[in-house]
């Protein structure tokens, strides 16, 4: 009794705390602000979503069944199905969902002000993301493992199934052009990051030749190599850029670096995994966990005062990182931090065959999310701790803000974020390096935010040290999305083209890998290119393509799960997942209408491709722009299309989701549920469960 | 007291293997000896070699 009071009392306090924290937050107005609110109130929201909200569905929705034995117990063969500590299992799970867009979604978004974003990546996740991962999870679990695409197969019919597997391979490839974009944006004229970059490439082959010959199978030892090198690359890159006579060979405008991201695209999908892919992914995994481990300790031993106002004007879509309304677009901007269907793709499939019981998918579903939505705090903190002038100034692409410095800084300043070309030269100088102007992408502007965190926390002569060992942090992880996706799109570009010819479907047959390889690696790198001439910065194109893409795979997610609760007679709780689903229904849609049919040339692909073909007509371009127009008009035009069929591809699956269920609660006929049978666990407690 | 935190750095040390993998064949070979003792194990080598081989089929990254 005692006891009961106390929790009480303990859970009352959270939820004070996280209710002052966020009005705080909220209300402010004007006066700086403590980035440690952000953090206070991102933990007792996540503490009491966790707590109440994760708790209640998993014992009252789900039915969660902790003597019920899991395909890991069930069908264990020591290798994918292997009942796993729930400990390990959230490592793993972590490590696979946690990529680069929590980073880059954040700090795009706090064009808005810092408080949408915010309120959106705590929300959204433990309303939506989380609820997705952890209820995907949990219809694996019960089916043996199965994949999204095969339980969209099963469980709604064939329509659910193909939309599934198309969408998984055009966000993949919308995904991995933007992920390079990213890079190369921050590679452009450093020597010092492209160096750094290009040395992770022989680390990892280092690293891959000692775990596969010289100590095979010696993970830790490997990848303690890997790491000492990668730091000893980042202070010899710093080295480099002092050598005038090496510093050339690695000083590159965006072009050939792009070319340079899509041959190495190419090489990592056809080399050996052990070569590059797997010990990369090792190092990746580290330096991923370490950074934020690291940023954390230093936001709350060094406090940073948030700068960035509650909100901005950029609220009515005239932002200079991308165009576009608060609604929708912080929602399709912010992505993966909130909600991101391709953890649907991890929870099915890959962490279910290693859960020793279903008790532990809370833990592993819905607190893996709200890990990833702290990361997406923590990003969005690194960005509003910049001075407004200089995050915009970082972020602005040079066809907005203009080429030269002091156009863009009388631009921003009028903006009312005062800005001087001293400042941002003397920023420049203290990272290492040439400029900092129009660095848009993301990366650069997160490195400048983690060094000067890291600096005020570690000392401030480490800057440049610190904001190239951010960049390649985020450039090794990158990288290792871009290999992982290229390769998995190949897979399933393979599987298609053997249902045609199946000496196609052979993953070993070499002239195969090197077509398929070859046609993915073309996809994205048509829109990397496109993405490197754009002037705009090809960010603010492809960044909410990419978000719409990566919503709608969640809405498919969703869409199954909610088919499935339906089925299964929980209709009076079917709201947990179909209220998220018609919130990304709406959000999605209204995007993706805006995008499409929106005249104002920044938002709509139309309205940008009917402008600058009427100038082309006119003959009003200057030459070298006239030169790459009708590219950039066939891009826009094709971008409205693939929209376009994105929405229709969301609308088809929701649609017969609902045809499914209405004709469930009609008493008709339907797929039947494709549980696997009851089996009473017989695992002892072999292992520890504090 | 002592052999209290030996025992907490010991536990920690074998979280921090298995999750990195580092005792992966180790696992193998324990899980052989109680289910397949009849034929022949791999290599520490060739095991590595065909996890490897077989993690990455699937989508193992996100973005």
């Amino acid at each position: 009794m005692n006891n009961k009071i106390l929790s009480t009392v303990i859970w009352l306090a959270i939820a004070l705390l996280g209710a002052a924290a966020l009005g705080g937050i909220a209300l402010n107005r004007g006066e700086s602000i403590n980035a440690l609110w952000f953090i206070t109130a991102a933990l007792c929201v996540y503490a009491i979503a966790y707590r109440f909200y994760a708790a209640w569905i998993a014992s009252k929705v789900l039915l969660i069944d902790p003597s019920r034995a899991t395909p890991a117990e069930r069908l264990d063969n020591g290798r994918d199905y292997v009942p796993t500590n729930r400990w390990i299992v959230f490592g793993h799970h972590f490590a696979a969902i946690a990529g680069p867009g929590p980073l880059v979604g954040p700090t795009l978004a706090a064009q808005f002000g810092y408080l949408p974003g915010t309120l959106w990546i705590l929300f959204g996740a433990v309303l939506g993301g989380c609820v997705q991962d952890m209820v995907t999870l949990f219809f694996s679990t019960r089916r043996n493992g199965k994949s999204l695409g095969q339980m969209a197969r099963d469980e709604l019919g064939a329509i659910g199934g193909i939309s599934a597997l198309l969408a998984t391979l055009l966000i993949m490839i919308i995904l991995i052009a933007v992920l390079g974009l990213v890079v190369v944006n921050a590679m452009k004229h450093s020597p010092w990051a492209t160096s750094t970059v290009a040395a992770t490439i022989p680390i990892a082959m280092i690293v891959g030749l000692y775990m596969r010959n010289i100590r095979p199978g010696r993970v830790l030892e490997g990848s303690l190599l890997g790491v000492v090198l990668l730091l000893l690359a980042v202070a010899g890159g710093g080295w480099l850029d002092h050598q005038p006579a090496l510093r050339v060979l690695f000083d590159h405008p965006g072009l050939p670096l792009a070319w340079a991201v899509i041959a190495y695209g190419f090489a990592a999908a056809i080399l050996p995994v052990w070569l590059l892919l797997a010990p990369r992914d090792y190092l990746s995994t580290y330096m991923k966990l370490g950074t934020v481990v690291l940023l954390t300790a230093a936001i709350v031993w060094m406090q940073p005062t948030v700068k960035m106002p509650a909100l901005t004007q950029f609220i009515d879509g005239s932002g200079p990182i991308f165009g576009g309304k608060l609604f929708p677009f912080v929602f399709i901007t912010i992505a993966c931090g909130a909600i991101s269907g391709f953890h649907a793709l991890i929870a099915s499939g890959t962490t279910p065959k290693l859960l020793s019981n279903e008790r532990d998918i809370r833990m592993i579903g819905y607190g893996g999310m709200a890990l990833e939505s702290f990361v997406a705090i923590m990003a969005m903190i690194a960005a509003t701790v910049l001075d407004p002038g200089v995050f915009f100034a970082i972020n602005s692409p040079a066809g907005v803000v203009g080429k030269e410095a002091a156009d863009a800084v009388a631009k921003i300043t009028s903006w009312g974020f005062p800005v001087t070309v001293e400042q941002m030269n003397l920023l420049a100088q203290q990272m290492g390096e040439a400029t900092l102007f129009a660095r848009t992408g993301g990366a650069p502007s997160l490195a400048v935010g983690m060094a000067s965190i890291f600096g005020s926390a570690f000392g401030q002569g480490m800057l440049a040290m610190w904001y190239h060992f951010a960049i390649m942090f985020e450039a090794i992880f990158i990288l290792t999305t871009l290999d992982a996706g290229t390769r998995v799109g190949r897979f399933m570009l393979q599987d298609m083209l053997g249902n045609i010819w199946p000496k196609m479907g052979e993953t070993s047959w070499y002239p195969s890998v090197l077509l398929s390889s070859g046609i993915i690696v073309a996809a994205w790198g048509y829109f990397l290119y496109i993405g490197v001439i754009d002037p705009n910065g090809g960010v603010n194109i492809l960044w909410p393509l990419f978000g719409i893409s990566n919503q709608i795979l969640a809405a498919i997610a969703l869409s199954v799960a909610t088919g499935i609760l339906v089925k299964s007679g929980k209709l009076k709780h079917a709201w947990i997942t179909a209220l998220p689903l018609a919130w990304l229904v709406i959000i999605t849609s209204t995007a993706a209408w805006e995008k499409i049919t929106s005249s104002d040339v920044r938002i709509g692909f139309l309205a940008a491709a009917n402008d600058l073909s009427g100038k082309l007509a006119a003959g009003v371009l200057p030459p070298e722009k006239a030169a790459s127009a009708p590219t950039l008009i066939f891009n826009q035009r094709l971008d409205a299309v693939l929209t376009l069929f994105f929405v229709c591809l969301l609308w088809l699956i929701v649609l017969d989701m609902l045809r499914i269920c209405a004709r469930h609660l009609n008493k008709q006929p339907v797929p039947p549920l494709s549980e696997a049978p009851h089996q009473t666990t017989r695992l002892e407690e072999a292992w520890q469960r504090d | 007291m002592a052999t209290g935190l030996t025992n907490r750095l010991q536990q920690a040390w074998r979280m921090l293997r298995e999750l990195s993998g580092d005792d992966a064949y180790e696992r193998y070979l324990a899980h052989r000896a109680a289910h397949h003792a009849e034929s022949e194990a791999l290599s520490r080598g060739e095991y590595f070699r065909r996890c490897e081989q077989e993690k990455w089929q699937g989508v193992r990254r996100c973005c």
